[in-house]
């Protein structure tokens, strides 16, 4: 650590599955730098004062998406979000919103793990190619066309922000949506009919209402709502297509 | 989804190009390695690895393109041609999603997210399943298996300034070790030249590959004064900031002993310098690293040097496994940072190792499947604590697994009970300590003796007990951070006794007492540092496998470039021997070598040829 700047009080949710009925808050002291983060924050407290504190992390550097949570009521990265952006406090950190929470900051990601397959978030290939086939040709500008929506980390904060989710948590929700969309837009996939049923669906993108907020707290850029959104239509197309020529199949 | 693997920026090797070949890669590979290579993985290693881009490719991997669609590779460090395979600067994030993505495709793939592995099984010199801890709960769970592989990745977090994840912690390496596996290389372990201070984030060499430069307190571009200049021109291969991280991060620690590197809060630095480039490459080639320097520690890369300093990033040594993956204890596989394929040798080059995880974790998983299938073991095709349905012979041998689990899942529960001793992070900062002050960059006899003693009483102190707040089950991380402790203290003691047995200088392991050179005579060989219980390991040495190309002196730069020339000379005069420039990368045959030496001496280069061509 470098030379301290000040003090900053952390007010931390606190709740354990074996004995806490309810979340409860903790208020920590904690000693920050120019440099130091939301987590390191949160380690300094699991080194030095309370070694009951429990949190996920991993990277420190924004790319892992282990240790999202609610830092003054916004999704955010801890690693990712300063002390001194928040100093002198009181700084509330909570679970991420709309996930059940498995201990103190430890939210359970299963619900949307089992989304990302159910829209089938991988590569279904024209046709078979083989590595002998070499690489397919793919031009910056069709790259382009995915790109942002390739760089979810998975860190659930879209899913925290999201209102729709919060009602609704059949909802695919952003990042699950997008990495359908990434897939979709991607030159290289054949995936697209196989996947819009699901999409097309109320599940699926029909259930955004468009309020963006997955967007603004998206740390890498994928801004889900834009990758939502240009689905409809051609969701909105298969839909019409599926009435006028039902019966051709 | 959450491996280490996803903070990797740089590039994965793999020889792309028309003026590469398949020998230039194995050359640049073993040389840079300092000769500790296993000359015999490292070939079908490169022949490998293109493939595997290829592979990734066709699953999605949204590797970087020129304007026409094709692959573009990049130049890395210690390496002739352009072979760096990367997405932007986040190509392990890019490869890890890619293959997570690809594995929800099949639905028999089950995954045990959030098990804590803390202990293999092995019955009768055979692994049977491992032990692991279900953490959102704490119960322990026995996982039957016929073959195990270990994917834990490095150990980078023994010590106190490292680039790696929170979950590098290597303890993977060390359940091996405790089933008498030996770990081999351990003292060699990679400084990135360019990381944060403090934090230790990593600045990826793609921003040296892209022509940025470092520069000392007073401007100079100090690693001219290293063997690795003449500075101009600048961007070239294998010369000055594109040397090797070894070399790089050894001119940093005599520029700091110097006095000429520039104080920060978090230590001294020097600056990575990459105004030059302008605003619009630097953006648009290196945004992670834009964003990382305007977070992190508030500079603006288009307008100021990044201050970056050396930090441990890659352990060379681990598991030893052959070219399949499989390691010396039956039904048992490593792949990736924690094994030691033998590729690396006493220094990883960059963009080697993203290669690595993709050629050894497709043998690993082949050889491991291939086993099972062929009835490697009674259980095969058991894993989890399934009922039995199978034979007599299959549910005994299911009590047994568990019977072998018992104790040692009571051992590590009986960690929740202790009340004395002192606490984890206490005990785990010591370590790191010692394994920065006398394992760090240059090491000394001196110096490593006491690292082994330290060593031995925090073992003890740990054996004593440690003290933990929390004594509940629930994903209770300070407990398995104590596990994870009492496995890292035993890999820091391999770490430093393999360190004092290695009297030479070679790769990363630099010894600034009696033994500053290399010392072919003696030290030509591996080092295996074998468990002995409570007691310091047992260090034995074995044979390193060459077979085409012998050791010469590791240069860069201008004398490289003179290696090179010299050696092209011989090469016509050789008139294009008929073995050199073999397409499957089995190199020269002896006789190529002895006339290269001759005629060349000391610097004579093996396949100069390979290298003269490659280069741009």
């Amino acid at each position: 650590m470098s030379e301290p700047c000040g003090e900053i009080e952390l007010q931390v949710q606190r709740y354990h599955p074996e004995h806490d009925a309810q979340p409860y808050w903790q208020t920590y002291h904690v000693p920050y730098s120019y440099d130091m983060s939301v987590l390191e924050g949160l380690q300094y407290v699991k080194d030095r004062l309370d070694g009951t504190l429990t949190f996920r992390w991993s990277c420190r550097m924004a790319i892992c998406g282990t240790c999202g949570c609610m830092i003054d009521n916004q999704p955010a990265l801890a690693c990712h979000s300063f002390l001194r952006d928040f100093a002198p406090g009181p700084l509330r950190i909570a679970p991420l919103a709309h996930l059940p929470i498995v201990r103190d900051l430890v939210i359970d990601p299963s619900d949307f793990l089992e989304k990302m397959g159910r829209v089938q978030a991988y590569l279904q290939p024209q046709e078979a190619r083989t590595p002998a086939d070499g690489p397919y040709r793919q031009r910056p500008a069709a790259m382009a066309a995915y790109y942002d929506h390739a760089q979810c980390i998975n860190c659930l904060l879209c899913y925290a922000a999201c209102p729709q989710y919060d009602r609704d948590r059949s909802f695919i929700g952003p990042a699950a949506l997008a990495l359908a969309q990434r897939y979709n837009l991607d030159d290289r996939d054949g995936g697209r009919h196989a996947r819009q049923p699901l999409l097309n669906s109320e599940e699926g993108v029909w259930g955004c209402t468009l309020v963006g907020s997955c967007s603004q707290v998206c740390p890498q850029g994928v801004d889900p709502a834009r990758a939502i959104n240009r689905n409809k239509l051609p969701s909105a197309l298969d839909w019409l297509g599926s009435k006028l020529f039902r019966r051709r199949g | 989804m959450r491996s280490h693997t996803v903070a990797a920026e740089g590039g994965a090797a793999g020889v792309a190009r028309a003026d590469d070949t398949l020998a230039a890669h194995f050359d640049d590979t073993v040389r840079g390695g300092d000769w500790l290579s296993d000359q015999d993985v490292v070939e079908p290693f490169v022949a490998a690895c293109t493939d595997e881009m290829v592979q990734l490719e066709q699953w999605g991997c949204p590797w970087s393109r020129q304007a026409d669609g094709s692959i573009h590779v990049r130049f890395f460090g210690g390496m002739t041609a352009q072979r760096s395979w990367y997405a932007a600067d986040k190509t392990g994030f890019h490869m890890l999603h890619t293959l997570f993505q690809t594995s929800l495709r099949f639905p028999s793939i089950e995954r045990f997210d959030e098990y804590f592995c803390a202990e293999l099984l092995v019955d009768d010199g055979e692994v049977c399943g491992v032990l692991a801890f279900a953490i959102a709960s704490g119960e322990p769970v026995v996982l039957r298996a016929p073959a195990v592989i270990l994917a834990t990745g490095g150990a980078g977090r023994l010590f106190a300034q490292n680039t790696n994840a929170g979950i590098v912690t290597g303890e993977g390496m060390a359940m091996a070790y405790a089933h008498g596996v030996p770990l081999r290389d351990m003292e060699f372990v990679q400084w990135h030249p360019t990381a944060l201070p403090g934090s230790g984030i990593l600045i990826t060499e793609g921003c040296r590959g892209e022509g940025g430069i470092l520069t000392n307190r007073d401007g100079e571009r100090y690693l001219e004064n290293y063997g690795l200049g003449p500075a101009e021109p600048w961007p070239r291969p294998k010369a000055m900031e594109l040397g090797p991280r070894d070399r790089l991060s050894q001119a940093f620690w005599h520029e700091d002993q110097a006095g000429r590197t520039v104080a920060t809060p978090q230590g001294s630095a020097v600056h990575l310098d990459l105004r030059h480039l302008g605003e619009q490459r630097i953006l648009e080639r290196l945004p992670m690293i834009t964003h990382i320097a305007r977070h992190f520690v508030g500079v603006d890369p288009v307008t100021a040097p990044i201050p970056v300093r050396p930090a441990v990033h890659y352990t060379m040594g681990g598991i030893p496994t052959a070219f399949s993956g499989a390691t010396e204890l039956t039904g048992l596989f490593a792949a990736g940072e924690c094994a030691s394929t033998g590729i690396h040798g006493a220094n990883r080059l960059g963009s080697n190792s993203l290669a690595e995880i993709l050629v050894f974790g497709r043998n690993a998983g082949e050889t491991a499947a291939r086993w099972v299938r062929d009835g490697g073991d009674a259980g095969a095709g058991a894993g989890w604590q399934r009922s039995d349905h199978g034979s007599s012979e299959r549910s005994a041998r299911a009590r047994s697994t568990v019977k072998l689990a018992e104790p040692a899942a009571e051992r590590w529960l009986g960690l929740l009970r202790n009340d004395e001793g002192m606490r984890v992070a206490e005990l785990r900062e010591a370590m790191q300590q010692i394994m920065e002050h006398e394992v760090g960059i240059f090491r000394n006899g001196a110096g490593l003796q006491h690292a082994c003693n330290e060593l031995a009483e925090l073992r003890e102190r740990y054996r004593r007990g440690v003290r933990l707040d929390d004594r509940s089950r629930a994903f209770n991380t300070e407990w398995l951070s104590a596990i994870e402790l009492g496995y890292a203290l035993q890999l820091a003691e391999a770490m430093a006794a393999s360190a004092l047995a290695r009297q030479e200088s070679r790769g990363a392991h630099m010894r600034n007492d009696a033994f500053t050179e290399r010392d072919d005579e003696r030290f030509l060989v591996h080092t295996l540092a074998y468990s002995q219980g409570q007691g310091p390991p047992q260090i034995r040495h074995a044979p390193v496998t060459i077979t085409s190309s012998l050791p010469q002196s590791r240069v860069y730069g201008a004398a490289a470039e003179q290696q090179t020339q010299q050696a092209q000379q011989v090469q016509e005069a050789h008139d294009q021997g008929p073995s050199v420039v073999a397409a499957g990368g089995s190199a020269a045959a002896t006789g190529d070598i002895a006339t290269g030496e001759r005629a060349t001496g000391e610097r004579g280069e093996t396949a100069g040829s390979r290298e003269g061509a490659a280069r741009e």
